[in-house]
């Protein structure tokens, strides 16, 4: 589980790295680049919670809240103030960090239902705040004007540009993720997982490991958000709901919370699914996601990267 | 009203004169409060409706715990026990005309089959069972039972007609509906017959004993299996009692589960998670915050005051008011 090869990192990079390109020759799918880019949006969310949940075994159902954060940091500071719109991004990120762990180091002392009740009620509390602070973030109807990116002069203005924008991002993380997982930071997060008295005796900082794991989960949701920002210039609080957090839920148990390819997998599926897929379910689609999560926490329990070793565990019998 | 609220739906620009809008709008209704009732008759109001409130947290809590107790599983779907109370209540007693006194345990025994099928049908089913997987299979069942509900009722709010007419009483210069004494004597009917149930009976004992070892209890003849399908049936029974009671106060739809259940747990942790006076405490504590909050400081932030006082509880003393920790220690999850 520790052990990330390097031959499925090459060919998912290829398939990122064709991806708009076939689908740019194929009429009726040509507007998967677009998805794609809201499915990068939320790997970056899920590749952090995966670590969090899946890794470390701390349950977060609030993780809307730093994805708003994000969001609404980059917003109001390039819609209102004018800046440029990548300092803002860190300073979203830095805010993230900070109230992160601000409730993260009461919460994660919290176990099981606790923590998850303790995050529910962090998250509804931020939906709240971005609803009434109507003179910074629009209230309900939301905020537009949120200008796009650029670099240098380069204008990431085009569905493919900000695609490749998107994914450099998830990859950066991404690598930086396996390589937490990797080192001694992952073998101890493990430890924490299986047990938290056997890791402390052997030496592991459990309160300041988990801190660390909620913090980067947090940076990782609030780029997210501030990239979501940037791409649709318009936000507004119903996309940082309760259900944005439990959809993130869905995603990594559906591709498996245990493996940092699960939080990819889930996550793609998921966009699809939503944006695509489901469409003609409208809000309907509630009835399906429930029925999968259900399926898979019965079924699968370790999700769609569990499968193989379940055939495997057949063919053994 | 004139000065209501600015509608949704119109662009950011209009920013600064809403902000004007809404604190004149703030100013008007705060003088014409002081002119018409008086400040204590206020304060007595917002007590009375927090206690109102409060009393459907409790009986939420309340279902939480049973479960909790039987199982140590936090039940995510328990606020849409109270949501189906209310909207099967309504197809009984509005759309199909049946009295009051039928439509009541029919809306009552549907919804303890809900309960029942959640267990054999979500919670059962799981083959290693860890405090994570079956957060997530109670969050599952509560999404598909919202979706199910949108499906059957549509995304409108439902009335059903008060049990005893909707004249106000004024007691203290504060208005009361005399729905808000069912809510309230519904709570204190739950707490005696719950009590009577587990301290004099032999199934509530024997539930009362698996919740202490489950283990130990299957040993003397127990079935424990059956003990949590009993679980899971009560606490539906009792949040469709919730339900049932509060539609004619405040309405009822598909998507109210979710914020009920945030609130009941809140109030059982409050309390507690496990004690059942605890669970009436926490949640008459919960509904009177609110209610204050609401009224006193800000309406648009009513549902947030209580999460805070909820995350403060946590943060400070996670065993409640009336738990112990010595007991959440013992506790597998």
């Amino acid at each position: 589980m520790l052990r990330i090869g390097k031959i499925p990192i090459a060919v998912f990079a290829l398939f990122i790295i064709a991806f708009p390109w076939v689908t740019h020759e194929i009429p009726s799918i040509e507007h998967y680049t677009d998805i794609m880019i809201f499915a990068g949006i939320y790997c970056l969310i899920t590749m952090g919670l995966s670590l969090l949940m899946g890794y470390t075994g701390q349950i977060s159902i609030g993780h809307a809240a730093f994805y708003g954060i994000g969001a609404y940091t980059s917003a109001i500071l390039t819609a209102q103030y004018g800046l440029n719109p990548w300092p803002c991004i860190i300073v979203g990120m830095a805010i993230s960090a900070v109230i992160a762990v601000l409730v993260g180091a009461p919460s994660l002392k919290l176990k099981g239902h606790y923590l998850a009740m303790a995050t529910l009620a962090f998250g509804i509390i931020v939906y709240i705040i971005f609803n009434e602070e109507a003179a910074w973030t629009g209230g309900p109807d939301g905020m537009t004007g949120i200008p796009g990116l650029s670099l240098f002069g380069f204008e990431f203005d085009s569905v493919k540009k900000y695609y490749y924008l998107v994914w450099i991002f998830v990859f950066a993380a991404f690598i930086f993720t396996v390589n937490i997982i990797q080192s001694g930071i992952g073998r101890a997060l493990r430890a924490i997982h299986v047990s938290e008295p056997a890791a402390s005796a052997m030496g592991v900082d459990i309160s300041r490991f988990k801190i660390l794991v909620f913090v980067y989960s947090a940076v990782l949701a609030s780029l997210a958000g501030s990239l979501y920002a940037h791409y649709l210039n318009f936000i507004n609080p119903s996309t940082f709901d309760l259900f944005f957090s439990i959809k993130l839920l869905i995603m990594i148990a559906l591709g498996g919370m245990y493996n940092i390819w699960g939080a990819i997998i889930g996550a793609g599926l998921i966009t699809f699914l939503s944006y695509e897929w489901l469409y003609y379910f409208q809000e309907y689609e509630v009835i399906v996601y429930g029925a999968i999560l259900l399926l898979v926490t019965i079924f699968f329990p370790k999700g769609l990267v569990g499968v193989p070793g379940i055939v495997k565990g057949w063919f053994r019998e | 009203m004139i000065f209501s609220p600015p509608e949704a739906g119109k662009p950011f620009t209009n920013k600064i004169p809403q902000v004007h809008l809404r604190e004149f709008h703030k100013i008007v209704t705060r003088f014409y409060s002081m002119e018409t009732i008086t400040l204590s008759g206020q304060l007595f109001q917002y007590l009375i409706t927090g206690i109102t409130v409060g009393s459907v947290y409790a009986m939420v809590a309340v279902g939480f715990n049973i479960i909790y107790n039987v199982t140590e599983i936090i039940n995510f779907a328990q606020g849409e026990f109270v949501m189906l109370g209310g909207l099967i209540m309504v197809f009984f007693h509005v759309v199909m005309g049946l009295p009051l006194i039928m439509a009541f345990p029919a809306t009552v025994i549907l919804v303890m089959l809900v309960g029942i099928l959640l267990d054999r049908l979500a919670i059962r089913p799981i083959r290693q069972p860890s405090v994570l997987t079956l957060i997530i299979a109670t969050i599952a069942a509560s999404i598909l039972l919202k979706g199910a509900a949108m499906f059957i009722w549509g995304k409108d709010p439902y009335d059903l007609p008060a049990f005893s007419g909707r004249n106000p009483i004024t007691v203290f210069g504060a208005v009361i509906q005399p729905q808000y004494l069912w809510v309230i004597g519904f709570l204190i009917v739950i707490v005696i017959v719950l009590s009577i149930f587990f301290d004099r009976t032999i199934i509530g004992k024997a539930m009362s004993a698996c919740a202490d070892n489950p283990n130990a209890a299957s040993l003397v003849g127990i079935n424990v299996k059956q003990m949590i399908l009993l679980s899971f049936a009560l606490s539906a029974a009792i949040g469709a009692v919730a339900g049932i009671t509060v539609t004619p106060i405040s309405l009822m739809e598909y998507d109210r589960g979710a914020m009920l259940a945030v609130k009941g747990f809140g109030a059982a942790i409050l309390g507690g998670l496990g004690s059942f006076p605890g669970a009436i405490l926490g949640g008459l504590i919960m509904g009177t915050i609110e209610s204050f909050g609401a009224g006193v400081i800000s309406s648009g932030y009513k549902d947030a005051f209580a999460l805070i006082v909820l995350l403060i509880v946590l943060f400070f003393r996670p065993s409640g008011i009336l738990g112990s920790i010595e007991i959440s220690k013992i506790k597998r999850f």
